[in-house]
């Protein structure tokens, strides 16, 4: 039995089931606001929720059980000093320190919990960086959306900022410095492609048993590191689009690794109405559809970032995506086959294996 | 003193509706609401003091704004924006 939670539009859903049979809603919660993403901490069972009000701004939630009640976290929120405000929170990682968590969010900025998430403060590291004020916005805001620690060493540290790229620290997040090396940015001029920052990254995965090793799903094109982050590869040939959001990546292997290609930046549906998972195991040489059980035709899905995850790995890996249209899609075979979870939920933003 | 009315879920955080709090403009008032529960900062201001974009603030019936002058016998109501989706 897996647990899967979906935050979507109109609230947190929690579901359980098998891949391969219509899931449970077990759990609903935040009835009519914004889940842009929630997670089950693994270290302490805890539940967490970045929930954006219309009305009242951005809030992360905790709870032991997401059928009961939520506590609302402290210290999310930007120095009252500066003119700006908090929009959203993208995403919360477990770091590797007991009750470490970041949260990443718009205006691109890195929050620190380090009681499990009952409260945060600023990292000023990345939010003083002299750089800041050439940063701009993807269509998504200015969006921190990626954090990627590194597996037993909580010095070293990956998030990625849309539209600014990606940026590395070795101390913990005291200080930064962006690395997009490689990162062709079609979308500007020529003459303005050497520009270090103003890289639209959409997504980047680390594989955790090569920890050196990245995949990035670029506004357009499909990346690889094998240093770290420090230089970039593409690795999009053989795909039907270079454009997408999320990428996921087998634990066990770090030579596979899965995307959901859209049409480009304007149409961002799966191209020709046929939903397909594209999936290379030669670490992007190559690259293999994967869409048994899933839509063939009239079905113009988006998915976005935080939509796509897995559970397991190798050939049990379970691979999970959900669309705007508010349908899941579970595969319990590495993405063999696949079948519906949940067709009629509220449009999708994030889904995660708790 | 002002009197605040709020509504759900702003009056379950407030301990209740209706909230006598001194000031003299908008802000204060709402700064002092939020000093006497703190659980509703980050509400309805925001980190810069500003009136959150999707609420709304009456002072006796008219729209009101961060500076708006406020004396004793007022009334301001919090209410959310008719928008959203």
């Amino acid at each position: 039995m897996t647990e899967l939670l979906v935050g979507t539009r109109k609230g947190l859903f929690a579901l359980d089931g098998e891949p391969g049979l219509p899931f449970d809603v077990v759990a609903r919660a935040f009835e009519g606001q914004s889940v842009e993403y929630a997670m089950r901490d693994p270290r302490s069972g805890r539940y967490l929720a970045s929930v954006t009000s219309w009305f009242y701004g951005p809030k992360i939630w905790t709870t032991d059980d997401p059928a009961g009640e939520w506590q609302q976290a402290d210290g999310l929120a930007l120095p009252e000093a500066e003119d700006a405000s908090l929009q959203r929170i993208w995403v919360i990682v477990p770091g590797e320190v007991d009750g470490l968590l970041y949260a990443g969010g718009d205006p691109g900025v890195l929050f620190e919990s380090h009681d499990g998430g009952s409260s945060w403060e600023l990292n000023r590291g990345l939010w003083d960086h002299p750089t800041r004020p050439e940063w701009s916005p993807g269509n998504g805001g200015l969006c921190l959306h990626t954090i990627a620690p590194w597996p037993g060493e909580p010095q070293r540290l990956m998030v990625a900022i849309s539209a600014v790229g990606v940026w590395l620290s070795d101390d913990g997040g005291t200080s930064w410095r962006h690395s997009n090396t490689g990162i062709v940015p079609e979308y500007l001029p020529d003459e303005a492609r050497d520009n270090p920052i103003q890289h639209c990254v959409h997504d980047v995965r680390r594989a955790p048993s090569r920890p050196e090793r990245l995949f990035m799903q670029f506004h357009g094109g499909v990346y690889r590191s094998d240093d770290a982050g420090g230089s970039w590869v593409d690795i999009g040939d053989g795909l039907p689009s270079d454009f997408g959001f999320p990428v996921v990546i087998d634990p066990g292997d770090a030579d596979s690794a899965y995307v959901i290609p859209l049409v480009g930046a304007e149409d961002r549906t799966t191209p020709g109405g046929k939903v397909l998972v594209w999936e290379t195991r030669d670490a992007g040489a190559t690259w293999s559809p994967r869409g048994t059980g899933l839509p063939e035709a009239d079905a113009y899905l988006t998915v976005l970032r935080e939509a796509f995850d897995s559970a397991g790995s190798g050939k049990a890996l379970e691979l999970y995506f959900g669309a705007t249209s508010g349908a899941v899609y579970a595969s319990g075979d590495a993405g063999a086959s696949w079948a519906s979870a949940a067709m009629h939920l509220p449009p999708v933003y994030s889904v995660r294996a708790a | 003193m002002a009197t605040v009315m709020l509504r759900a879920p702003l009056s379950e955080l407030c301990g209740g509706r209706l909230h006598n709090l001194d000031g003299r403009t908008v802000r204060e008032v709402l700064h002092a609401l939020e000093r006497s529960y703190p659980a509703v900062a980050g509400w309805i201001l925001d980190e810069r003091g500003r009136i959150r974009e999707h609420v709304n603030v009456f002072v006796n019936g008219e729209h009101g704004e961060e500076e708006t002058s406020v004396v004793e016998t007022d009334r301001l109501q919090i209410l959310p924006a008719i928008t959203g989706g």
